[in-house]
């Protein structure tokens, strides 16, 4: 058999992250237009989309300045949503683990949701890569995946001062939240998150320092967890 | 409310030095030790622990000056979450609930 080298797994790895372009592309568009519309500036935009490179914790933290919540507050509410990070890190850790702490750090600062699922697929299926080829294919994954991205953004910022105001781009952001929301509602633990989260959101509304969004994730991620432990009990039963 | 330029920077870094340190916590840092089990089952429910609830009363609650809910946006968000779930497919969800949002809006300021 023909062994790959690093640089034919990491083509392979951009081959394969093509579609996924079609997903962060419009993503950082969104993210650069309701940035550029919230008065940041095009640095600011790009500083923003290639340090943090998570769509989702920027869009909180945007949201969260907007309504003039504290630091602290904005800092812990966005993190929040980036945890699952710390979960694709400890699930890549078998097969990145003796890598070069360079490449680890590297691959740490680029790891988004889409390397992460096309990474572990590739990884746990025949035939079996080496350290080296992984990282080959997992630099070959966010290539495309992360061009769009930083791409999308640059063309948000710009194109996002010149929207004339009529344009209600503000109800994109919610429209984009649920978009990813959608396809995540796979489990009735999962479905049971959301709604505590929304009920708890609206109820604890009137909380000082925006903590009612604290208040109610905690207790939805504590609702969302007891439905998996009842779900799994009943199945066994 | 439009941020202050200070403050936007320094969320910046502060966002990208939390996320880089959840990112590299077991690439570079923790190691192999395991999570317990109690925390990795809370932690799976994050996403829709924060998402939903953010954006419940830009949602629901009427837009200010307005005396009812935004009954045009909830149609399009039901639209979304209908087709994200179908699907599975996150810009086909995006793409249909703008344009349904759009079409919305061009047939209220036609009609009414």
């Amino acid at each position: 058999m023909q062994t790959l080298s690093p640089r034919n797994v990491y083509w392979q790895g951009l081959r394969d992250a093509l579609p996924f372009m079609l997903v962060t592309g419009p993503f950082g568009l969104v993210f650069g237009v309701v940035a550029a519309e919230a008065g940041l500036g095009l640095s600011q935009v790009m500083a923003f989309s290639m340090t943090v490179i998570a769509g989702a914790a920027q869009l909180t933290a945007l949201q969260l300045m907007r309504e003039g919540a504290p630091l602290v507050i904005v800092i812990v509410t966005a993190l929040a949503v980036n945890t699952r990070m710390a979960m694709y890190s400890a699930s890549l850790l078998p097969h990145l683990g003796a890598a070069p702490i360079w490449q680890r750090a590297l691959i740490a600062w680029l790891m988004v949701d889409q390397a992460y699922a096309s990474s572990i697929l590739r990884y746990e299926r025949a035939p079996v890569l080496t350290t080296a080829q992984k990282v080959a294919y997992y630099f070959g994954i966010v290539t495309p995946v992360l061009s769009a991205w930083v791409g999308g953004s640059l063309a948000g910022a710009v194109l996002g001062e010149a929207i004339p105001p009529q344009i209600p781009i503000a109800a994109a952001v919610p429209i984009a939240f649920m978009a990813l929301i959608g396809p995540m509602l796979r489990t009735l633990a999962q479905a049971t998150a959301a709604l505590v989260s929304i009920l708890g959101a609206l109820v604890f509304s009137g909380l000082p320092y925006n903590l009612g969004l604290l208040v109610a994730a905690l207790a939805a991620m504590a609702s969302g967890a007891l439905v998996e432990v009842w779900m799994e009990r009943r199945r066994r039963a | 409310m439009i941020p202050e330029p200070g403050t936007v920077w320094l969320v910046i870094a502060l966002m990208a030095v939390g996320t880089f340190l959840l990112r590299f916590s077991f690439l570079g840092l923790i190691g192999a030790r395991p999570l317990p089990g109690w925390l990795l089952r809370l932690l799976r429910y994050t996403p829709m622990a924060v998402i939903p609830g953010l954006m419940a009363p830009q949602i629901f609650l009427p837009p200010t000056g307005a005396s009812g809910p935004n009954w045009l946006l909830i149609a399009a968000i039901a639209v979304t979450l209908a087709v994200g779930i179908a699907t599975r497919h996150v810009v086909l969800a995006l793409l249909v609930g703008a344009g349904t949002l759009t079409a919305l809006m061009l047939a209220v300021a036609y009609w009414v």
